[in-house]
C-alpha cells in the first residue's frame, strides 16, 4: 500500500462521482428534503431540535452504504477489480482510496445538510455543532466501510440493494432511536452495544441535549474503531485469485 | 511474416512462461477440469499465439499465468518466479476479454489512473494512446465507445508500464482488418524490443502472425512449437488444417463428456 496508489484511487472514484451529477444531487438533496418534511410536520414543537441531529447522522449512513455497496459490486463484476488485483495495487489502496473519496463526499453532504437544517429550517442544537458535523461525516464513512465489506456477499445489484435492510435495519431498531436503550430487554441492549450505529446515535442524542466534544469523545472513538474494523474486513474480501 | 526477436533477450531466461502438470478445476465442489495436466513453455522475446476453439480453456490458462486463477495445481513459472508472485505484478500486464475499464470515465482518465498505479508518466499515457491509435478519442467517455475501441483502451493500459510479459486475451476480436493488421504489427514490434507476448485467438488465420504456437483443445495441448515446425510435422498447408489433423490423430478422451466444456468467457 502506498500513498500514491491510494490517492490515485481516491481521485479516480471522485472523477466517477463528478461524472454523475444526478447522484451527487440525490446524495446532498435528499437528506435536506427529508429533514424539511420533518420540520414541516412538527412545526412549532421541539422535535426538530431533539431528533434533527440524529437524522443528520442517520441519512448519510444509509445513503453511503447503498452507494458504496453497489459501486463496489460493479467493480467486482465488470472485471475492473480483477484487473486491479492482477496489478501492483494493494488491497489497502483500494479500500482506503474508496473510503477517502466517499469521506470527502460525506463532508460536503454533512456541511450542506447541517447548514440547511440550521440556517433554513431553524434547528437549534444545544451542544457543539461542529461535533454534529463530525459525527455525521464519521457515520457516512462507516456506511462506506460497511458497504465495501457487505458487497462481497452479493452476487447481483438486486442483492446488494437488499443488503441495506439486512445490515442497517437491525442497527436502526436497537440504536436507541425507537426506545431508550436502558428500557430495552437486556439481550437487545447487549446486542445494541455490539452495533456501530448505537454509538453514533448516542453521541448525537447527547449533543442535542447540550453536550460538548469531551462528553461524547468516547462514543466518537468507538465509531472510528468500527470504521477501521469494517475497512479491514472489506480488504479481506478482495481476492487476488478468483475461481 | 513473423518477426524474429532481434539479438539476445536481456535479463530473463529464454523462457517467459513454463508450466509443468498445470491443472485447473473450476466451479467449486462439482467442478469441471478445465486444464488437465499441461506442460508448456512460452519462449521469451517473441509473439506466442494461444489458439483453440471457444471453450478450450484459453482464458483459464492465461489467468493461471497471470496468477489470478484459483484452484491451480502443478507448477507455473513466469519470468523465473512462481505465477502471481508480488514482484511480477508490475512486470506482467494482462488484458482481459471483458471490457474491464471504467465506463463512466474518459479514455484519458482511465489511463491516467492506471498509469499512476504502475508509476508511469503522462508521456506514457500519450505514447500508449498513440500505439493503439486512440489519440483522437482521448476525451471520450468509455461508455460510449464501441467494443473494439474499448478493447484498445485495455491494450493501451497494458502498455503503460512497459511490461516484460503481455498476456492478451483475444485482443483483436471485432476489429476491422486494417486495425487488426496494425495491432499484430505492434505486437511484433514489442517483441522485437524484447517483450514476450502471449496472445489468444480463436481465429486460426491469426497464427500466421505468431512466432510460436500453443494449440489448445478441450483443456489439452495439441501443439507447442514454432509455426513452420507444426506445419512440417503435420504436413498441412495451413494452421487450420494442422489443427484438424492433430484433432483426428489425438486419442479419444476418457471421462469427459463431449458437451462438458466450461464457458471460458464466464469471468
Amino acid at each position: 500500500m502506498t500513498a500514491r496508489r491510494t490517492l490515485a484511487t481516491t481521485v479516480r472514484v471522485l472523477q466517477q462521482i463528478r461524472n454523475d451529477p444526478r447522484t451527487v444531487g440525490i446524495l446532498v438533496g435528499l437528506p435536506c428534503l427529508l429533514l424539511w418534511l420533518v420540520a414541516w410536520m412538527f412545526d412549532g414543537t421541539p422535535v426538530l431540535d431533539t431528533f434533527g441531529p440524529l437524522l443528520v447522522g442517520l441519512f448519510p449512513l444509509i445513503v453511503m452504504f447503498l452507494v458504496t455497496s453497489v459501486t463496489t459490486l460493479r467493480e467486482r463484476q465488470s472485471g475492473t477489480l480483477e484487473r486491479l488485483m492482477a496489478g501492483p495495487v494493494g488491497k489497502g489502496d483500494v479500500v482506503v482510496g474508496y473510503a477517502l473519496a466517499f469521506g470527502l463526499v460525506a463532508v460536503l453532504q454533512a456541511l450542506v445538510v447541517v447548514g440547511f437544517t440550521v440556517l433554513v429550517l431553524g434547528m437549534e442544537v444545544a451542544g457543539a455543532l461542529w461535533v454534529v458535523v463530525l459525527v455525521a461525516v464519521l457515520d457516512a464513512v462507516l456506511g462506506t466501510a460497511l458497504g465495501l465489506a457487505a458487497s462481497s456477499v452479493a452476487r447481483t445489484e438486486f442483492q446488494a440493494v437488499q443488503l441495506m435492510p439486512v445490515v442497517i435495519f437491525p442497527q436502526l431498531v436497537t440504536c436507541g432511536l425507537l426506545m431508550p436503550r436502558d428500557q430495552m430487554p437486556a439481550v437487545l441492549e447487549a446486542i445494541s452495544r455490539a452495533l456501530p450505529l448505537t454509538y453514533g446515535m448516542e453521541a448525537l442524542q447527547q449533543l442535542a441535549a447540550g453536550a460538548d466534544f469531551t462528553e461524547v469523545r468516547g462514543a466518537v472513538g468507538v465509531v472510528v474503531l468500527f470504521i477501521a474494523g469494517a475497512l479491514a474486513l472489506g480488504a479481506t474480501t478482495l481476492h487476488r485469485r478468483t475461481p | 511474416m513473423a518477426t524474429q526477436p532481434v539479438g539476445p533477450v536481456p535479463d530473463t531466461t529464454d523462457v517467459a512462461v513454463r508450466a509443468r502438470g498445470l491443472r485447473v478445476v473450476r466451479g467449486g465442489r462439482r467442478g469441471v477440469v478445465v486444464l488437465d495436466g499441461l506442460d508448456l513453455s512460452v519462449p521469451a522475446g517473441c509473439v506466442v499465439g494461444l489458439l483453440g476453439p471457444s471453450g478450450s480453456g484459453k482464458t483459464t490458462l492465461m489467468r493461471a499465468v497471470v496468477g489470478v486463477q484459483a484452484e491451480v495445481t502443478g507448477e507455473v513459472t513466469v519470468l523465473g518466479l512462481p505465477a502471481g508472485h508480488a514482484r511480477l505484478r508490475d512486470r506482467v500486464a494482462y488484458v482481459t476479454q471483458q471490457p474491464s475499464v471504467y465506463a463512466d470515465l474518459s479514455v484519458e482518465q482511465n489511463l491516467t489512473y492506471l498509469a499512476r498505479l504502475v508509476g508511469a508518466s503522462s508521456d506514457d499515457v500519450a505514447r500508449s494512446l498513440e500505439a493503439v491509435e486512440l489519440g483522437a478519442l482521448a476525451r471520450r467517455r468509455v461508455g460510449v465507445l464501441s467494443g473494439g475501441e474499448r478493447s484498445r483502451v485495455l491494450l493501451a493500459a497494458a502498455l503503460l508500464g512497459r511490461p516484460e510479459l503481455l498476456v492478451l486475451d483475444e485482443p483483436t476480436v471485432g476489429l476491422d482488418p486494417v486495425l487488426r493488421r496494425d495491432l499484430w504489427d505492434l505486437f511484433a514490434h514489442l517483441a522485437s524490443e524484447g517483450a514476450s507476448l502471449l496472445v489468444s485467438s480463436h481465429v486460426m488465420d491469426e497464427a500466421r502472425r505468431c512466432d510460436h504456437l500453443l494449440l489448445l483443445r478441450d483443456g489439452r495441448l495439441l501443439a507447442d512449437e514454432p509455426v513452420p515446425a507444426l506445419l512440417a510435422r503435420t504436413s498441412a498447408p495451413d494452421v487450420e488444417s494442422a489443427f484438424l489433423a492433430l484433432v483426428e490423430d489425438a486419442p479419444a478422451r476418457a471421462g469427459r463428456p463431449p458437451g462438458g466444456r466450461t464457458g471460458e468467457g464466464a469471468r
